[in-house]
C-alpha cells in the first residue's frame, strides 16, 4: 500500500516507521527544515521537504498516483482539513485520515465531511472520564463511520435500573447493553442478567441517545 | 447590510473601514486586541478579539446575519477552512476568501468558493506591464 503521511513530527514519524516495517511504501513530508533533516538521517529518499498544503509539494509525493491513504498529521488542524480535501477532492485518494490537535476543531471536520479523524486530546479526555465514576456517562469510543458509540455507565443505589432483569428494561431505540462489569469481572449482557448497584455497563448507541439512556439506567 | 471581516490586518481592516464610511454595518475579527488600531480612531463598527475558528467567536461577531464575509487572516489554510464553515454552516452566499497561493486559490474557486488571490493579480498585473513594454519596443 502506497501513502502520504503529512507533518513529521512524533504523530507522523512513528506512523510511517510502523508502515514501513510492515513493508508498506511511504512518503512522509515535513516542512520544518530542521525537523526534516533530523528525519532524513532515517528516512532518507522517503522524506520530502515541504508544506504539504501546495499542491505541487502533494505532486512531488505522488499524490497523481493517487496513494491509497493520506494521513494529515501536522500539528496544524486548518493545515490538516486542507490537506485531506486536497487529496480526496483533487486526486481521488480513496481514504483520508486527519489529526486533530485541538478537539474544538473537531465540529468543523465533521462540517466538511472529513469523516475519519484521531484526536488524542479527545482520547485522553475520554480516559480521565473513566476514571471519574461521578461522571454518569463515559464515552469510550466514537465510531464515526458506523454513526455509533460505546459509553459506559455506572449503576448506582437510586438508579431505576438496579434489582431488575434486562429483559424488563425498556432501552430506547437505537441503544443497547454490551456488558456488565461485577467485581472486576466482566460478563456479556444477557436477557437473564440482573442489573446491581456499583455494575459497570457498556452500551452501544446511535448518538443523540445518551440521555434516554441515562434515564433508563442512571435516575428517573 | 452587514459585513463581517474575519482577520483585520492592512487588507482586511481596510475593506471594514470602506465599507463602515458608505453606511454599513461592520463587525472586524481578530486575534490581536491591537488590531483594532487599523480601524482608526473613532470606529464605529464592531469589533470581536478572538480566533476565526473559534465558534463562539463567530457567533459573538453575527456570521449568522452578515449579507457579506470578508476572510482576510494571514493563513490561506485558516481562510479556506472558516470561509467553507461560514458558507455551510451559517449559509451566507456571499464569502470572500484571500488565499496568497494561486494554486489553492483556483482550485477551491473551481469548487464554488470565492477566493482572492493577491499573488496572482501581481503576477498578472507585472506580467502585463512588461507586455506594454514588449509593444512599445517592438513598434
Amino acid at each position: 500500500m502506497y501513502t502520504i503521511v503529512a507533518g513529521g513530527g512524533k504523530v507522523g514519524a512513528n506512523v510511517a516507521r510502523s508502515l514501513l516495517r510492515m513493508g508498506h511504501e511511504v512518503t512522509l513530508v515535513e516542512q520544518r527544515p530542521a525537523r526534516f533533516e533530523r528525519l532524513q538521517e532515517e528516512f532518507e529518499h522517503q522524506v520530502l521537504l515541504g508544506d504539504a498544503t501546495e499542491l505541487h509539494i502533494l505532486e512531488l509525493a505522488g499524490i497523481g498516483r493517487p496513494p491509497q491513504l493520506v494521513l494529515a498529521a501536522t500539528g496544524d488542524d486548518e493545515d490538516n482539513l486542507i490537506i485531506c480535501q486536497l487529496a480526496r477532492e483533487g486526486y481521488r485518494v480513496p481514504k483520508v485520515v486527519a489529526r486533530v490537535n485541538d478537539p474544538r476543531n473537531q465540529e468543523h471536520f465533521d462540517l466538511l465531511g472529513i469523516a475519519q479523524t484521531v484526536c488524542a486530546t479527545s482520547n485522553i479526555l475520554g480516559l480521565v472520564e473513566h476514571e471519574i465514576p461521578e461522571h454518569g456517562i463515559v464515552h469510550l469510543l466514537e465510531l464515526r463511520k458506523e454513526n455509533l458509540e460505546i459509553v459506559e455507565l455506572q449503576i448506582d443505589r437510586d438508579s431505576p435500573a438496579a434489582g431488575k432483569r434486562l429483559a424488563g428494561l425498556s432501552l430506547p431505540a437505537g441503544a443497547r447493553l454490551i456488558s456488565v462489569m461485577r467485581n472486576g469481572r466482566s460478563e456479556l449482557a444477557e436477557d437473564r442478567t440482573v442489573l446491581r448497584p456499583g455494575d459497570q455497563v457498556l452500551a452501544v448507541l446511535e448518538p443523540g441517545k445518551e440521555d434516554e439512556l441515562k434515564r433508563v439506567l442512571l435516575r428517573s | 447590510m452587514k459585513l463581517v471581516v474575519i482577520g483585520c490586518g492592512r487588507v482586511g481592516s481596510a475593506v471594514a473601514r470602506e465599507f463602515r464610511a458608505e453606511g454599513w454595518d461592520v463587525v472586524a475579527v481578530d486575534e490581536k486586541e491591537e488590531a483594532l488600531t487599523r480601524l482608526g480612531p473613532g470606529w464605529s463598527g464592531g469589533f470581536v478579539v478572538g480566533h476565526g475558528m473559534d465558534s463562539e467567536i463567530l457567533r459573538r461577531a453575527g456570521v449568522d446575519e452578515a449579507d457579506a464575509v470578508v476572510v482576510a487572516t494571514n493563513g490561506d489554510n485558516t481562510n479556506l477552512v472558516i470561509g467553507q464553515v461560514v458558507r455551510k454552516r451559517y449559509g451566507i452566499e456571499h464569502v470572500v476568501v484571500r488565499v496568497l497561493d494561486p494554486a489553492r486559490a483556483e482550485f477551491y474557486a473551481k469548487r464554488g468558493m470565492q477566493t482572492v488571490s493577491p499573488t496572482q493579480t501581481a503576477i498578472s498585473e507585472l506580467a502585463a506591464r512588461v507586455r506594454v513594454a514588449e509593444k512599445a519596443m517592438a513598434s
